[in-house]
């Protein structure tokens, strides 16, 4: 198993006409996602890379089933109404891709999706994959690396940047450590999956057996993942790096959510809280690989091939 | 700038109805004297300045006449916060205060939904006192429960004759947080007065930068978040960003101590979470950014180009260090080229370290160090499999070789073809206001020369025989930066100089000079 993407899903991609749609939906096509339809408006009875085009979601759910999951590639500004669209014709799962949406599009979307009963990944985000199984959004770059690259295994990869995200799979994979699932949640302040939203989807994976998370300055996801540990919800082993020691209160470091204000989300309070809850924070990022295979090793793991 | 001084948010607030202290934003001591003496002499002033402790640091004074305002307000308009100078204070009547209350609406990105703080009893320490804090849910689309806002007033030794005022006070912050699109909304402290007044006596707003475009209104000019109003280098930077829309690029200065043994670099990142962990590494080996920079989402040439040109406005710098997440998806070559074209035109006399790990990363690291390679400085060029931490360790041992020397901004060296009437030029447009043109000195392109140029040039030219000629057209043309860019450092890179890309950045090339 793995969480969020495998081959059984069935995904729809919204904005599959566009640049981005077409060479993502290529890209996802490659990876062994099951994209069955797309979605641009005005478009419908086209195809792309043989996927159909359909005018909007339930015209495409009525040709082609149900569907699983819906990505997202439409301008920020349309991201809200594509989004709402998808989930009010029943889609349990949405990921949004695109950039620079405004924050109070995604409360509205975050609303949508509570009165649904959906869940929603991003904004800002690059996206989702499971090696071996499939991929949503843009993540991987091309099918090739990507396969060469990310190894299928046991650990859960949660990241706040969309780099690092696959960074942290290929150093882990290099030190021999295979992976699960890799979840970019996203850059922005409102998120759908947040880190503990995603650590409790890994806890209950039978084939996760650690997590490593890559988390930053701003918000609370990082602690609030600590009050699960401390809980007992998130028992598997956790490995962390926060990035932005050296950023000053008050100026944003490119992601919108990557901010300290009014004292909350610095650096110190996130290893410390981190830390206290019991899991391994390294202060380098080039020190995860080793902490990432050590901890497997510590908790009587296989490390995957 | 995505954040509003506080008479901006108090105009706001006006606009919805809440009452807000008589007085004006004054620039000059003049202003302010005169601003005095219509309020009748005692008055407030107020440095407009985004920092917390406006207070502690002399930023609040309370003048008692016209003439005291006066001379308050040329001291005030004198200091300076962080780096930065005061521009304006806001002289304000004098208000006799009966209650003071604490309203905040912010983000929560765990309730992702606004919340909205309310305290009886003032701002001051509301952090430490987390139980004197009523905490509200705010509904997106409808906006804060105002019976709750009431039974909460209700409860509280506040007359009851100023309730109805303190509720359409809330709820008009509130709607002007949904109107604006604010990421949070302060007003501390919202007063009750003796003369039976609710007043709004501050006020903090941060508009959500990535709504700006939709609230002209607001005469937001940088839809970035800084700590501090928007330098002229970071202007230049946003109007960069603004015009080529091909991949993202970020600037911000961010504050250096000015200490003795203080070192700072130029830091140039990829990636918004690469850059942060790569800043890191290079601030663990002893180094302070002078800025923040992130050029990811596969950027051209032409914007990393710029990011570089920009970053080395930057006096004092002694090394310019590189770095992102190290497995990028972009192709990295093109980044290469962008920041060779920049070191080369300016001659770089400090140590440069380039992580460039990622996609043809290995193309990417050779472009650069054989484009660097006659450079006064060294240049050295780091791949995905090297760490952060060993590429700062190698950027502190040349800098430490290079016997202290900083960084002066020059101005770029152009070769003498450009502007001659034998050369072939054509123009590339990056988009709105930033435009350069590309020129081939045509007198010198022998056979081999012209061989090498057709080679490089991405397919853009063409030889039938009779000299080179465009092979896409003119409208294509105009895109072709990064393929020029390219050419023109293959070609140097062969022994023939024979292409430049003339791009000018707006602020920095047309000004006669002048450095940041």
């Amino acid at each position: 198993m793995a969480i969020l993407i495998d081959e059984t899903k069935k995904v729809l991609v919204q904005g599959i006409t566009g640049r981005e749609g077409r060479a993502r939906t290529k890209l996802m096509l490659g990876m062994g996602t099951n994209v069955v339809c797309g979605v641009t408006p005005g478009k419908g009875g086209q195809d792309v890379d043989g996927v159909p085009v359909f005018n909007d979601v339930p015209e495409a759910i009525r040709a082609c089933g149900e569907i699983d999951i819906s990505v997202v590639f439409v301008p920020a500004r349309l991201v809200k109404g594509a989004a709402i669209d998808a989930i009010e014709a029943g889609v349990k799962l949405v990921v949004l891709v695109p950039d620079r949406v405004p924050v109070w599009d995604a409360m509205a979307v975050a609303k949508c999706a509570t009165k649904h009963g959906a869940s929603f990944v991003g904004p800002n985000t690059l996206g989702i994959l499971s090696p071996g199984r499939g991929s949503l959004g843009m993540i991987g770059g091309n099918a090739e690396s990507a396969k060469k690259w990310f190894k299928k295994g046991s650990v859960g990869v949660i990241s706040r940047s969309g780099g690092m995200t696959s960074s942290c799979a290929y150093y882990i994979g290099q030190a021999g450590v295979g992976m699960s699932t890799l979840v970019h949640v996203g850059g922005d302040q409102v998120l759908g999956l947040r880190i503990p939203d995603v650590a409790l989807l890994f806890e209950a994976d039978p084939e996760t057996e650690a997590i490593v998370i890559f988390g930053e300055i701003g918000g609370s996801q990082e602690e609030d993942l600590a009050a699960l540990m401390n809980a007992g919800k998130v028992t598997k082993p956790v490995v962390a790096y926060i990035g932005g020691k050296a950023a000053k209160e008050g100026t944003r470091f490119s992601h919108a959510g990557a901010i300290i204000e009014g004292g909350k989300g610095t650096h110190d309070g996130k290893i410390k809280a981190l830390r206290e809850a019991g899991a391994t924070v390294v202060d380098a990022f080039g020190e995860l690989p080793e902490a990432a295979l050590r901890t497997l090793k510590t908790a009587g793991i296989a490390v995957g091939s | 700038m995505a954040r509003l001084h506080e008479y901006e948010g108090k105009a706001l607030l006006a606009e919805r109805g809440l009452t807000i202290p008589k007085g004006a934003a004054c620039s000059t001591p003049a202003e302010a004297k005169a601003t005095a003496e219509s309020l009748g002499g005692a008055c407030v002033m107020k440095i407009q300045a985004w920092t917390t402790s406006r207070k502690a640091q002399g930023g609040v004074v309370f003048p008692e006449s016209a003439d005291e305002a006066g001379k308050d307000a040329e001291r005030l308009l004198g200091m300076r916060i962080g780096q930065f100078p005061v521009e304006q204070v806001l002289v304000e009547e004098r208000i006799a205060i009966k209650d003071e209350l604490f309203v905040s609406m912010s983000i929560n990105d765990a309730a992702r939904a606004p919340v909205l703080l309310l305290s009886l009893a003032g701002g001051s320490g509301v952090e430490e006192r987390a139980d004197a804090v009523h905490q509200m849910p705010v509904d997106p689309e409808t906006g804060v429960d105002l019976a709750e806002v009431r039974s909460v007033l209700a409860g509280s030794a506040i007359e009851a004759k100023f309730h109805d005022g303190l509720v359409d006070a809330i709820d008009g912050a509130v709607r002007m947080a949904r109107e604006i699109e604010a990421r949070s909304v302060e007003i501390n402290p919202l007063v009750t007065t003796d003369d039976g007044r609710v007043v709004a006596a501050d006020s903090r707003v941060t508009i959500d930068d990535y709504a700006v475009f939709r609230h002209p209104e607001l005469g937001i000019d940088i839809a970035r978040e800084l700590d501090h109003p928007p330098t002229r280098l970071e202007r230049i930077a946003y109007d960069i960003e603004q015009a080529d829309h091909r991949g993202t690029f970020y600037f911000a200065k961010l504050p250096t101590t000015g200490a003795a043994d203080e070192r700072t670099i130029g830091f140039h990142g990829a990636g918004g979470g690469g850059s942060m962990m790569s800043m890191d590494a290079v601030v663990h080996a002893g180094f302070t950014p002078a800025n923040f920079t992130d050029t990811s989402g596969n950027p051209s040439s032409a914007k990393v180009y710029a990011a570089a040109r920009i970053i080395l406005q930057q006096e004092g710098v002694v090394g310019y260090f590189g770095s992102g997440s190290g497995v990028a998806s972009q192709e990295q070559h093109h980044s290469a080229y962008g920041v060779a074209k920049a070191f080369r035109e300016l001659g770089l006399d400090i140590p440069a370290v380039i992580r460039l790990g990622g996609n043809s990363e290995d193309r990417a690291v050779r472009i650069l160090e054989a484009a660097c390679a006659g450079l006064p400085a060294e240049v050295v060029g780091f791949k995905k499999d090297d760490p952060p931490a060993r590429c700062a360790e190698r950027f502190k041992a040349l800098v430490d070789a290079n016997g202290g020397k900083v960084w002066t901004p020059r101005k770029r060296t152009i070769p003498a073809f450009v502007g001659s009437s034998e050369a072939i030029v054509f123009r590339i447009d990056l988009g709105d206001g930033w435009e350069g043109n590309v020129w081939i000195d045509n007198q010198n392109c022998d056979e081999k020369a012209t061989e090498v140029v057709l080679a490089n040039c991405g397919g853009v030219l063409e030889d039938h025989g009779d000299g080179l000629s465009f092979a896409v057209s003119n409208e294509e043309l105009l895109k072709k930066d990064s393929e020029m860019i390219a050419c023109e450092i293959e070609c140097a890179l062969a022994g023939y100089p024979v292409v430049y890309v003339d791009l000018p950045i707006p602020g920095i090339d047309d000004l006669e000079g002048e450095v940041c």
